[in-house]
């Protein structure tokens, strides 16, 4: 399998007061193509920061990721914006959804940055908001939907430009438990038919149980990696 | 993405509303006040440019130079010929022929023996031949008592004169001066109506006479002290008037008479200049002034407005777009905020403004013996200048409100903007 991601000896410092705080310190992993993957351990220990770093939304300070054949240390903001325009897909555990669009157009927006064409937009948002089972909802308002469809929505603005890779921060915390199932199974769907890479960044024990691979963080260093069935 | 953007702004009424409303009330009042110091301003200048000025004025280098004095031995001679010539180089401006002098007026009684007596500064100027003048130094509005004069030798006088030296309509007075040869001059009228001009130095002894009367009078035969020109039909443009003035008295460039004719602008007379420089200032100032208000309140709207959106940056940075980007998309936002509002500034600016042209405040009442002469009904001018001035103000400002209030996108880390989704 093709290797998308690789971190070598990432240190993440990040300053506080005077001094310096190290949320990653000395980190080296790999992930590779249709992964179903997350990182675990417990608050603080450094996940959404490892995340943010591979999304390209942050930067090392030490070592080096690279994602796709980039280095993400190196790029400029505007090849940093590029990245995840064309490859990335991001996860949030609140959604953010932009309120005064309606779904359909909360999905299309990723489109319309790479600039496709009406008609291509139209096709694509509608099929992806078939896999998440959103079709009636095309016209709503954020505010008219609940939490699990919102959620469905966002996964489904991070499919629609069918990215390589999606991180997914904490996506059930915002969940109860039978929608928490639901979108889990939609993305072990779309992990297995489009073979999009996940990442997580989760301490739930739902997704956890999905994960096909956990690494667990500890204090800003992996502590075990490894495969589940 | 500009449909995209325009859709947002328009949904999201708290982005949309208090941008627009701000930036239509401050073009709005740009265009009122544009309307309305032009008017202000020009109708000073004209007030000024009927009684004494002119758009443009004709007079003799030496009369010009002792102008105060009302020099009359200095006058314009064979006004006749100058006029025609006038007329066939400048056919826009209609030409007009005053003589100014200062004498007393001295009210005989029935022995021939002096009454009463009144310093007077008077104006001869085409009366019996046309309507012309009289409509032009509104004088109508001034008459209080009699009439005008309609045959020869009648004259107006200002009432508060005419009461002092205890006169009645149809008296007869003697106006002793000097005649444009240096010797004593006297010659008899008849009073036929009264004046009240609302300005001091005006009403304390003011005559009015036909000019060829005074010509008899002042033995001033085919001569005037001044030809006044005025734009026909057009308010007064310096640039014009510059022109006109230039190109007449290169005529005259290699003269070394003393006594030929020149032209003035009235921007050169009667500091005059500051009003016109102040005129064309006065824009300037306007709009800088809302520029620079609708800028800050707009900033400050802007900066709220941004703070509740830095979840909807963050998530935008993570879709792909860079932080140039989104500032450029904000400041296209603002700009077609600062359109719409222009536009509907405009129209509420145009709409007072011709209201405020058409019917005018009347101050007449309020502004009543005031020392200075400014027109009594406060009345805008819509000019082209008028619909788009406000495009000025309100475009820039929003523009600049937009760019002050993005630049906080720079200065945070993508990660921590992004951190604002988290919350
Ligand atoms: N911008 C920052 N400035 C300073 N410290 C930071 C910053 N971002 C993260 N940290 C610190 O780094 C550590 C790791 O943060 P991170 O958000 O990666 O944790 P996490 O594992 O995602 O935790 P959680 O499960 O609570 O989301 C924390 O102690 C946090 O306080
Ligand atoms: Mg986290």
């Amino acid at each position: 399998m093709k290797t998308i991601v690789e971190v070598k000896s990432l240190v993440k410092n990040f300053p506080i007061g005077t001094g310096i705080f190290t949320a990653l310190n000395g980190v080296n992993i790999e992930f590779s193509e249709g992964e179903f993957a997350g990182l675990v351990g417990p608050s603080g220990s450094g996940k959404t920061t490892l995340l943010n770093i591979i999304g390209s939304l942050d930067i090392p300070s030490e070592g080096e990721v690279i994602v796709l054949n980039k280095s993400v240390g190196k790029l400029s903001p505007r090849q940093a914006a590029q990245l995840r325009k064309e490859e990335l897909g991001f996860i949030f555990q609140n959604y953010n959804l932009l309120p005064v669009y309606t779904v359909f157009e909360n999905v299309e927006f990723p489109l319309l940055l790479l600039k496709m064409n009406t008609e291509e937009r139209k096709k694509r948002v509608m099929e992806t908001l078939e896999w998440v089972g959103l079709t009636e909802k095309v016209n709503s308002r954020p505010s008219q939907l609940s939490g699990g469809e919102c959620q469905r929505v966002a996964i489904a603005r991070a499919m629609v430009k069918r990215p390589l890779l999606v991180l997914a921060d904490e996506p059930t915390a915002n969940l109860d438990s039978a929608n928490s199932h639901n979108i889990l199974q939609t993305m072990e769907k779309l992990n297995t038919e489009l073979k999009t890479t996940f990442i997580f960044a989760t301490h739930d024990e739902k997704v956890i149980g999905y994960l096909r691979r956990i690494i667990r963080l500890k204090d800003g260093k992996i502590v075990e990696d490894k495969a589940v069935d | 993405m500009i449909k995209f953007l325009f859709d947002g702004l328009m949904r999201d009424k708290s982005r949309s509303l208090l941008p627009i409303i701000v930036v239509a009330l401050g073009v709005m009042m740009t265009v009122f006040l544009q309307s309305y110091m032009n008017g202000v301003m020009g109708d000073s200048i004209e007030a000024s440019a009927n009684f004494t000025t002119g758009h443009v004025k004709v007079m003799t280098r030496a009369y010009n130079q002792n102008i105060s004095q009302m020099p009359n031995d200095m006058a314009l001679l064979g006004v006749d010929t100058l006029l025609q010539k006038l007329n066939k180089q400048y056919p826009d401006v209609t030409w007009a022929e005053r003589i100014q002098f200062a004498g007393l007026l001295d009210a005989p009684d029935s022995k021939g023996h002096t009454r009463s007596q009144g310093n007077v500064t008077g104006m001869g100027i085409s009366l019996l031949k046309s309507n012309e003048e009289i409509d032009r130094m509104n004088l109508r509005n001034n008459l209080v008592s009699g009439r005008f004069p309609n045959k020869p030798d009648e004259i107006l006088l200002s009432d508060q004169l005419f009461h002092k030296m205890n006169l009645k309509l149809g008296d007869e007075v003697t106006l002793i001066s000097s005649s444009m040869y240096g010797d004593m001059a006297m010659y008899n009228f008849h009073v036929s109506g009264t004046l009240h001009f609302g300005i001091n130095v005006l009403d304390r002894g003011t005559m009015i006479a036909d000019i060829s009367d005074v010509r008899s009078a002042l033995n001033m035969e085919n001569a005037a002290g001044e030809i006044l020109g005025f734009f026909r039909g057009k308010r007064y443009d310096d640039k014009m008037a510059i022109t006109y003035a230039d190109n007449f008295n290169k005529q005259y460039a290699t003269s070394k008479d003393k006594y030929a004719p020149e032209m003035l602008p009235l921007s050169d007379m009667n500091n005059m200049g500051f009003f016109v420089a102040y005129d064309n200032e006065v824009q300037k100032i306007i709009i800088m002034v809302f520029i620079i208000a609708m800028a800050v309140v707009l900033w400050n709207a802007g900066l709220i407005g941004g703070l509740r959106r830095y979840g909807e940056f963050g998530l935008r940075l993570a879709i792909g777009e860079s932080k140039h980007e989104i500032y450029r998309s904000l400041v296209a936002e603002s700009l077609l905020v600062g359109i719409i509002g222009s536009l509907i500034g405009v129209l509420l600016g145009l709409f007072i403004s011709y209201f405020m042209e058409k019917y005018g405040i009347d101050t007449s009442e309020m502004m009543k013996d005031s020392t200075f002469m400014l027109p009594t009904v406060l009345r805008a001018h819509i000019t082209a200048t008028t619909y788009f001035i406000g495009f000025i103000p309100g475009i820039i400002s929003t523009v600049i409100g937009a760019m002050l209030a993005g630049i906080g996108i720079y200065k945070r880390q993508t990660a921590n903007l992004f951190k604002e989704l988290e919350s």
